[in-house]
């Protein structure tokens, strides 16, 4: 990990009904080359929709989201090729039903980076070798379990060579035998450098895994911290409230 | 042999064998096909586009910054908009009156007219199932897509509309048969169509039983022949999901 800020928002604001919901309130935060950010907090606190912020899958109402050095919310940034150096995973894995689990794959780097296809497939199938699926390339998502769709969901998005992997509870719609496979995965692409926000109910994940958790409540950020900061001593009373009802 | 079959037997060469007859009804059958699936066709064209139109509009135009295509798309939705209202709104008989009698009424290809006005008849409603299959598809395929950095065409292209067929086959094939069964009423505005070609065995020959029967029984058939070709299709599609 370096200190070049990779993410930065500033004021990020997301505000329904003219204000009267704020699903995110002024947000500021900084994320690191290389650092793996965790955000919890409870439901609605917004954190969902700050990860989906980042890439513009939710359009903010006020504020500014920096993604290496570029407003990507200046009208003349193309959010497409932003999104190009975004992965991000969901929490209902939305692969495409249509298409073969290598097709997934081929599909974002042949239309867009213009790979070849013997290129890509070779790409891909080394990449599902990594997650231990290489054996599935020819099978449709409908024949493969949670756990395994998952992890075809975030080769999917390391296809595109992102600078940044975004989570959006990535375990969350998993059979509990079946977390271990997924977080097994992020936990070593986070070993490998990758720079990661996370937004999970994962505390062991998080725990282990995190260089800094944010914890949000009622759409801002209140405490920001180490994992043993926040784990050990959190300051913010909605923190210790939150912990004290999941731990 | 008694004396009933025998008259219906007179009767059917009468209807049929006598000058020719049969002729009618093998031209008819050629025209109400080629009526059927041209009109299919524009109608299709029209069903995308507007379904095209209606669907971007829904999902793209509150995020989409001021600009020209934006004011475009706003009247080119106001535009589908009155289009789906009135033509789904008024009896097919009555459009093709107006095409064949005002619109176009200096044309003298009969055959035209009628594709042209079953075509915009059939677009109508080929466009709102294909905006309701659109809409079926979860919102996380086309997020999956954004958030890969395809564009919203792409995305619709090569994520949302292939799942979108598949699930509006049955729909569409329906909507097929009774395009095909409508085309019955072109004979009002002169198309030699299947139903005309009975009319006119009728008028020569003051003889409605044989006609009539064969033409239910043609259309029939058709119907049930491209009921089992969509079937198959359909099975075919569906092979890739489990």
């Amino acid at each position: 990990m370096n200190d070049k800020i990779i993410i930065e928002t500033r004021g990020l604001c997301k505000y329904y009904k003219g204000g009267e919901i704020k699903a995110l309130d002024m947000v500021d935060t900084k994320i690191k080359q290389g650092e793996v950010v965790v955000v919890i907090g409870p439901s609605g606190s917004g954190k969902s929709t700050y990860l989906r912020s980042l890439n513009r899958l939710e359009e903010p109402t006020g504020g500014q989201i920096f993604f290496e050095d570029v407003d990507i919310c200046d009208a003349k940034n193309d959010i497409n090729l932003t999104r190009r150096k975004m992965g991000m995973v969901f929490q209902q894995f939305n692969l495409f039903p249509h298409m073969t689990i290598l097709k997934n794959l081929t599909l974002a780097p042949m239309k867009l980076l213009k790979m070849e296809k013997g290129e890509a497939e070779e790409k891909a199938l080394a990449l599902l070798d990594r997650v231990g699926l290489k054996d599935r390339a020819g099978a449709y998502p409908a024949q493969l379990s949670g756990g395994q769709k998952q992890r075809v969901a975030i080769v999917r998005a390391l296809m595109m060579s992102p600078d940044v992997m975004l989570f959006d509870e990535p375990t969350s719609a998993l059979d509990p035998e079946m977390v271990g496979e997924v977080l097994s995965v992020m936990k070593q692409l986070a070993e490998e450098g990758m720079t990661m926000v996370v937004v999970t109910h994962e505390m062991g994940f998080a725990r282990e895994v995190a260089d800094r958790i944010l914890f949000m409540a009622d759409g801002q950020i209140k405490e920001i911290g180490t994992p043993e900061e926040i784990f050990a001593n959190p300051k913010h009373p909605q923190t210790q409230q939150f912990l004290k009802s999941i731990l | 042999m008694p004396e009933w079959i025998l008259k219906l037997a007179k009767d059917f060469s009468t209807a049929f064998i006598v000058d020719n007859r049969w002729k009618y009804i093998v031209e008819g059958i050629q025209n109400t096909l080629i009526l059927t699936f041209f009109a299919l066709i524009l109608g299709v064209v029209f069903g995308i586009i507007v379904a095209g139109i209606r669907t971007t509009y829904d999902k793209q135009y509150h995020e989409m910054r001021p600009s020209f295509a934006k004011a475009l798309l706003s009247i080119g939705n106001a535009i589908s908009r009155v289009y789906l209202t009135v033509i789904r709104g008024t009896p097919a008989m009555v459009q093709i009156l107006i095409i064949f009698f005002i619109i176009m009424a200096s044309s003298d290809n009969k055959m035209l007219c009628g594709i042209i006005a079953f075509g915009i008849n059939s677009g109508a409603y080929v466009a709102e199932i294909i905006r309701g299959g659109i809409m079926s598809i979860d919102v996380g395929q086309t997020e999956a897509g954004r958030s890969l950095g395809l564009n919203y065409m792409q995305t619709m292209w090569f994520i949302v509309l292939p799942q979108t067929f598949k699930n509006i086959l049955p729909a569409l094939a329906n909507e097929f048969i009774v395009l095909l069964k409508e085309t019955a009423i072109a004979g009002y505005v002169g198309v030699t169509d299947l139903t005309r070609g009975a009319n006119i065995i009728r008028g020569i020959t003051y003889q409605s039983f044989w006609p009539l029967m064969a033409i239910a029984a043609i259309y029939l058939i058709m119907v049930l022949f491209f009921t089992w070709l969509v079937d198959v299709l359909e099975r075919r599609l569906r092979k890739s999901e489990r």
